[in-house]
């Protein structure tokens, strides 16, 4: 008897994606999909977009969505999580969005426990404009913003948001992962599954910050992507469980 | 509307928007403090857990206005209230909610600018709240009230025409008004009205297909489709809601033109005008936007000398001298940052026109 | 024994799954699609272990992948 050990999440939409080849976000977005289905989710939650390249996960997601101003999005799932308790209500926000523009909001939200999910997609770079400086991107990393990299003295060190946020109080479980090798995107899984199942037991704040490769913005191609970001970004962001209230 | 003035007590314009609120079926407010407004936040932290609603202190004006964004999204009656500097911040926020074709409540209890300004009243904020505020070609409803009895009733309105358009309706009033007391009843007129939302609202997408909420529209002309949208909401707004008030015009020979405050000192100064022999009569806008364009043009027909007053230094001006035909002498007489026109300096313009 | 169904139309010919198959499973086919990508497609006289590397570094969601 044949069984499907591995099919396409029902949560997911059948378009195809607009997303570079390669390009993380298709994968986190399954991930995301495939948690709200194994919860029976489909029915129940509201997702928000953040500006960025992943503004358009409405076409990609099969749940009601919602499109926040950039860095807003976190004010956007309080209001809609705060008036429906009963809704299951995840953020998906890029670095700039998230660390620059939205810090405020990230911390506030975080701070407060907002019963909501945080997918926190930190690929070093900002994608949708082309590739400038984001707040992650590494030091020394050329970008179209740093022609001679990134310097600790002119623009600071890449900020560690799953460190910070780990430190307050509402935050109930907190883990950074990787998407580069099929192992780590299992572990990605998990973590996206367990912070979905903290938001359900109202435990407060869930986020998994999740490294990705922009190929396109690093002028590389897929596979050697994948390899900078387990070489590099995975030493300037080690990756583990940095609260989990649930354990 | 016995019951109405039987129930009067002895209230403040702030508290008048924010119990205006609750009887409008504001379940959800999200604000950050700031000064002449803050009773508005004081009292509906206490007052929405009574009637099961939500409120929340955000850390920002930013995040208000986004988590009003939110609440809105899924069906809820919101309000967000501020002031100068903070309705400044939420421009963006209503430029969001406009766009997505949300509604909400949003009051500026206006204070002087430009700037951080002062908390002295003003109302310089006229062009920010008429012509949309924030980025691209969009509207808010604008209600300016003139007492505090209207601070309650125009806010239950408020909710109900935000409902109807599915656009952000505002409140425009100024330090006054907001913290000044008078007996009001605080008993809507009507029960609300209420709008069926279930066509659009973000509930989860329970047995219907899944919907999104949104302003950015790339393929194709679909951003040019929503302005047409929306400017179709605009001209059914023209239509349907310009309000306003006419006092002494039936034999005015010469007319003021003020709203809020400034109207409330100007029919001082008309009364007296009066007792001098001088046939003045007020037009007071109550919406801002829509502005009462044909009511004014009406008036014109018979009333050739306008003078319009203001807490700033022209702004609604501008709309009136739009509207007037020619040969109409439109004077003016303003003071800005904080300054307050007295009935004795707009007496002494009306005789000069 | 495993099996494994590329939808063609939605490969963009990233070939992370090329580099995650242990058994040289997948390959890269020499027809364009519609999205002018070469995709991939099925290597024959390769086995397939139903592992499943391949589908889970899929960003299009673009393998299904059944076990026996």
């Amino acid at each position: 008897m044949e069984t499907n050990v591995f099919k396409r999440p029902q949560a997911l939409t059948d378009t195809p994606t607009h997303y570079c080849p390669g390009c993380g976000h298709g994968v986190a977005h399954r991930l995301v999909a495939e948690a709200i289905d194994h919860f029976g989710l489909r029915e129940h939650t509201v997702g928000v977009a953040s500006a960025g390249c992943s503004v358009m996960m409405y076409k990609y997601f099969d749940v009601d969505t919602i499109e926040a101003a950039h860095g807003r999005a976190l004010a956007v799932a309080t209001g809609i999580k705060r008036t429906h308790p009963e809704l299951t209500v995840f953020t998906y926000q890029g670095d700039g969005d998230l660390a620059s523009i939205g810090l405020a909001e990230t911390m506030h939200a975080a701070n407060r426990g907002e019963k909501v999910c945080v997918i926190f997609i930190n690929n070093a770079v900002y994608g949708m404009t082309g590739g400038q400086m984001a707040p992650t991107t590494l030091l020394g990393m050329k970008t179209s913003t740093t022609p001679t990299g990134r310097s600790l003295h002119r623009e600071g060190s890449p900020l560690k948001m799953a460190e910070l946020l780990s430190k307050l109080d509402g935050v109930a479980f907190c883990q950074r992962v990787s998407l580069h090798d099929p192992d780590q995107v299992y572990e990605a899984r998990e973590a996206i599954f367990r912070a979905f199942e903290a938001q359900l037991e109202g435990l407060g704040f869930s986020f998994v910050e999740v490294l990705s490769a922009c190929g396109t913005n690093m002028r590389m191609k897929p596979s050697d992507a994948q390899k900078w970001v387990a070489n590099q970004m995975c030493q300037a962001y080690p990756l583990g469980v940095f609260k989990d209230d649930e354990a | 509307m016995t019951e109405r003035c039987e129930r009067k007590t002895l209230t403040m314009g702030n508290i008048a928007v924010a119990e205006g609120a609750v009887q409008a079926g504001c379940r959800a407010y999200f604000g950050y403090p700031i000064t002449p407004q803050n009773e508005i936040p004081e009292y509906l932290s206490a007052r929405l857990p009574e009637v099961g609603g939500i409120f929340l202190q955000a850390e920002s004006e930013l995040a208000s206005i986004n988590m009003v964004l939110g609440a809105a999204s899924t069906g809820t009656r919101v309000m967000t209230s501020s002031s100068g500097p903070g309705i400044s911040l939420m421009q963006e926020g209503i430029s969001f909610l406009a766009g997505s074709q949300l509604p909400a409540v949003i009051v500026n209890i206006m204070r002087c600018g430009p700037g951080l300004g002062g908390i002295k009243p003003t109302q310089a904020d006229y062009f920010q709240a008429t012509r949309g505020g924030g980025h691209g070609d969009y509207r808010t409803l604008v209600f300016a009230p003139g007492n505090v009895q209207e601070m309650f009733d125009f806010t239950v309105c408020a909710f109900e025409l935000a409902d109807k358009y599915r656009n952000p309706v505002m409140i425009l009033a100024d330090a006054i008004l907001g913290q000044m007391r008078e007996p009001a009843t605080l008993v809507p007129e009507h029960p609300p009205v209420e709008y069926d939302k279930s066509g659009w609202i973000l509930n989860g997408a329970h047995g219907r297909p899944s919907r999104n909420i949104r302003s950015m529209y790339l393929e194709g002309d679909g951003q040019e489709e929503l302005n047409y949208v929306l400017q179709q909401k605009y001209e059914q707004m023209e239509e349907e809601e310009p309000r306003h008030e006419e006092r002494w015009t039936e034999d005015a020979d010469r007319l003021v033109i003020a709203f809020g405050t400034s109207a409330r000192i100007a029919s001082t100064s008309i009364r007296e005008a009066r007792e001098e022999g001088i046939r003045a009569g007020l037009f007071r806008p109550i919406t801002l936007y829509p502005y009462p364009k044909k009511a004014l043009r009406a008036l014109t027909k018979h009333i050739k000398k306008i003078l319009v007053v203001e807490m700033n230094c022209g702004q609604m001006l501008e709309d009136v001298l739009a509207i007037v035909p020619q040969g109409v002498k439109v004077a003016f007489h303003g003071r800005p940052g904080g300054g307050v026109p007295t009935h004795t300096d707009i007496l002494e313009k009306l005789k000069e026109l | 024994m495993g099996r494994i169904v590329i939808n063609a139309a939605l490969c963009k010919g990233c070939y992370l799954c090329v580099e995650a198959c242990r058994k040289k499973h997948i390959e890269i086919d020499d027809h364009l699609n519609a999205q002018d990508c070469y995709p991939v497609r099925e290597a024959p006289n390769t086995e397939c272990t139903a592992c499943p590397r391949c589908a889970t570094v899929c960003p299009e969601a673009a393998i299904e992948v059944f076990h026996d």
